[in-house]
């Protein structure tokens, strides 16, 4: 019986399983779905897509813990990640980062105080071109300036939230 | 100069979907190959186009094709990286956000050629737009009969699977993609024996090729290996760093560095000037000023003791500081290091350590060779391509620009830069 999962979730998994010849390949397919859902990996997920795909947890919740793009603990419904690698390093992404952190008021890996934003920092996001560049929830922002930071910022603050489906903070 | 083959139509409006892929002669070459080749053919037609697998490593297609045993009755895969994260490149990503069709057409004329029936894309998890289109191209092309039962109404069937990666820059590594796509943490496999040709997915026979070499597959079929090889044979170089123009830049294969960077990528900004170059990624050994006539090609690049790879150049102009820069590398593998085997995970950690301390002007005269030692320990002990991809670029920075290292511990201050590093 799932515990936080809804059906709806327990049915994409189930689908998801049906396309590799073996149930484990479809961890990954069922952690991002859990995770949208969710809004993290917490212990009750875990134990969920360990069940729907008959695994130990144990090795679900390996998987889990080995893959960025995945959280175990609660963070930000908002997700910023800043490519702090070689072409957005050359084109002054620390710039880009510091302005962030200052504005929110974290330093990189942390979620504000509200629960609203995590700012992370992320290695090459294959956007080089349009360095310094960085992925707000699930889309791309190039030849980022301070500036743009500020009406980035301001648009999250106009929309509760993008990616996360239980909405504004405290409900999930 | 050739026209370009595959970034002919890249930025078009809508050419993302079928329509416009059709319009053009999309998945002409699918229903010719389908129609008058057998797939032994297809696979003869690789080989003599003399394309070389485009995720880096280079090897030819056609021949890793012919590695792969063709057992009646045995399940065979296609895989397809599409995990790009090589620092400084970016041409996967352009081709699926821009005409992913073309891939998709790939993998199908790839998965006939060998007789699969089962292929999986590996798409990078941070690749959120490339998933959208890919996604409802490959429904798309599903709709139209060009994926699935009996395509084209040949008998031959094939089903593709989009699989999302989860953020692992490991997972761009064969082996350990393929233990990403079993559902397991990307650590790499020991070679022999889980050659992907032989022992690769789920232990069977599987086609492994990047997303790029794919989208090369539709021109090889309709124009022939020989009119292919006339357009140069195509490379896509992803051009970044200190130039004007930045972009996937479609050229022959072995345009020199110089004529790359400064006729297609607008060269340095206005008063700045060619300091160092990675010409394949952060992986690849850096290269000076004095390299730029130097044909970016496999061989040509291999003798100066640096790679093509990925054909990822990115170009550090005269305002950058060279050991800062290799210290975002080293740290970038270190953190990506996936921690199995030991050069690799305490390697990295030591040269960052010591990179720090010599940035931070407590650097020792002894660090030098320090580093160029624990580097030289590192090659060819370490378990994966990942841990391999730190010594090139470091040793090559300390025999280029070691006066600028010697200056950071002799000074304790940068001049390049101007001003302290974190």
């Amino acid at each position: 019986m799932a515990r936080v999962l809804s059906q709806a979730v327990l049915a994409e998994i189930e689908r998801a399983r049906a396309r590799y010849p073996r149930p484990q390949s479809a961890v990954l397919p069922a952690l991002h779905a859990a995770q949208e859902e969710v809004g993290y990996l917490s212990p009750e997920a875990l134990d969920d897509v360990a069940e729907a795909l008959g695994l130990p947890v144990t090795e679900v919740a390996s998987v889990a813990t080995f893959y960025s793009m995945f959280f175990t603990e609660p963070v930000g419904r908002h997700k910023i990640r800043v490519c702090t690698n070689l072409s957005c390093y050359l084109n002054g992404c620390e710039e880009i980062l510091d302005h962030l952190c200052r504005t929110l008021g974290v330093r990189p890996g942390e979620t504000t105080a509200d629960g609203r934003v995590l700012v992370e920092v992320a290695e090459c996001l294959a956007a080089c071109e349009e360095a310094p560049v960085l992925l707000a929830d699930e889309d791309r922002h190039g030849h980022m300036t301070p500036a743009k930071v500020d009406a980035l910022l301001r648009a999250l603050d106009r929309e509760p939230s993008a990616t996360s489906p239980t909405g504004p903070a405290g409900d999930a | 100069m050739p026209e370009p083959l595959l970034t002919r139509y890249l930025g078009q409006p809508g050419r993302e979907e079928i329509d416009a892929y059709l319009a053009t002669g999309g998945y002409r070459a699918l229903a010719r190959a389908l129609r008058e080749r057998t797939p032994d053919e297809i696979v003869a037609m690789v080989e003599a186009s003399g394309l070389r697998g485009r995720g880096g490593a280079g090897f030819p297609t056609g021949r890793k094709w012919k590695l792969t045993p063709k057992r009646d009755g045995e399940t065979r895969y296609l895989v397809v990286n599409a995990d790009e994260g090589e620092p400084g490149t970016f041409k996967d990503r352009t081709l699926i956000e821009g005409d992913p069709h073309q891939i998709i057409e790939g993998m199908v004329i790839t998965a006939y050629a060998n007789q699969v029936h089962q292929a999986y894309i590996y798409l990078r998890g941070e690749f959120f737009l490339g998933h959208r289109r890919l996604s409802r191209a490959l429904a798309e092309a599903y709709a139209r009969g060009y994926v699935g039962r009996n395509i084209l109404g040949s008998g031959f069937d094939l089903e593709i699977v989009i699989h999302r990666g989860a953020g692992a820059y490991i997972c761009g590594e064969e082996t350990a993609l393929l233990e990403s796509l079993e559902g397991r943490r990307g650590f790499p496999r020991l070679k022999p024996p889980y050659y992907p040709a032989v022992r690769g997915l789920y232990d069977r026979p599987t086609v492994l090729n990047n997303a790029e070499t794919m989208a090369h597959i539709p021109h090889i079929v309709a124009l022939g290996p020989e009119a292919y090889k006339s357009y140069g044979p195509p490379i896509l170089y992803s051009v970044s760093g200190h130039v004007t123009r930045p972009g996937v830049k479609e050229l022959p294969i072995g345009t020199p560095l110089r004529e790359i960077i400064f006729e297609h990528a607008g060269g340095p900004r206005a008063g700045r000037s060619v300091k160092a170059v990675f010409p394949g990624g952060s992986s690849s050994a850096i290269l000076t000023a004095e390299h730029l006539d130097t044909p970016a090609d496999f061989e040509s690049l291999q003798k100066l003791g640096s790679m093509l790879g990925s054909s990822a150049i990115i170009v550090l102009d005269d305002t950058t500081c060279i050991p800062a820069v290799i210290r975002r590398t080293v740290e970038f593998y270190r953190d990506e290091s996936c921690g199995k085997c030991t050069p690799c995970r305490e390697g990295t950690v030591w040269l960052s350590q010591i990179l720090d301390r010599i940035l931070c002007g407590r650097g020792r005269r002894e660090d030098l060779d320090l580093l160029d030692s624990i580097a030289r320990n590192m090659t060819g002990t370490c378990f994966c391509p990942l841990g391999e991809s730190v010594p090139p670029s470091l040793r090559a920075s300390l025999r280029y620009f070691r006066d600028e290292y010697a200056h950071h511990i002799e000074a304790g201050a940068c001049d390049v830069a101007g001003g302290p590093h974190r």
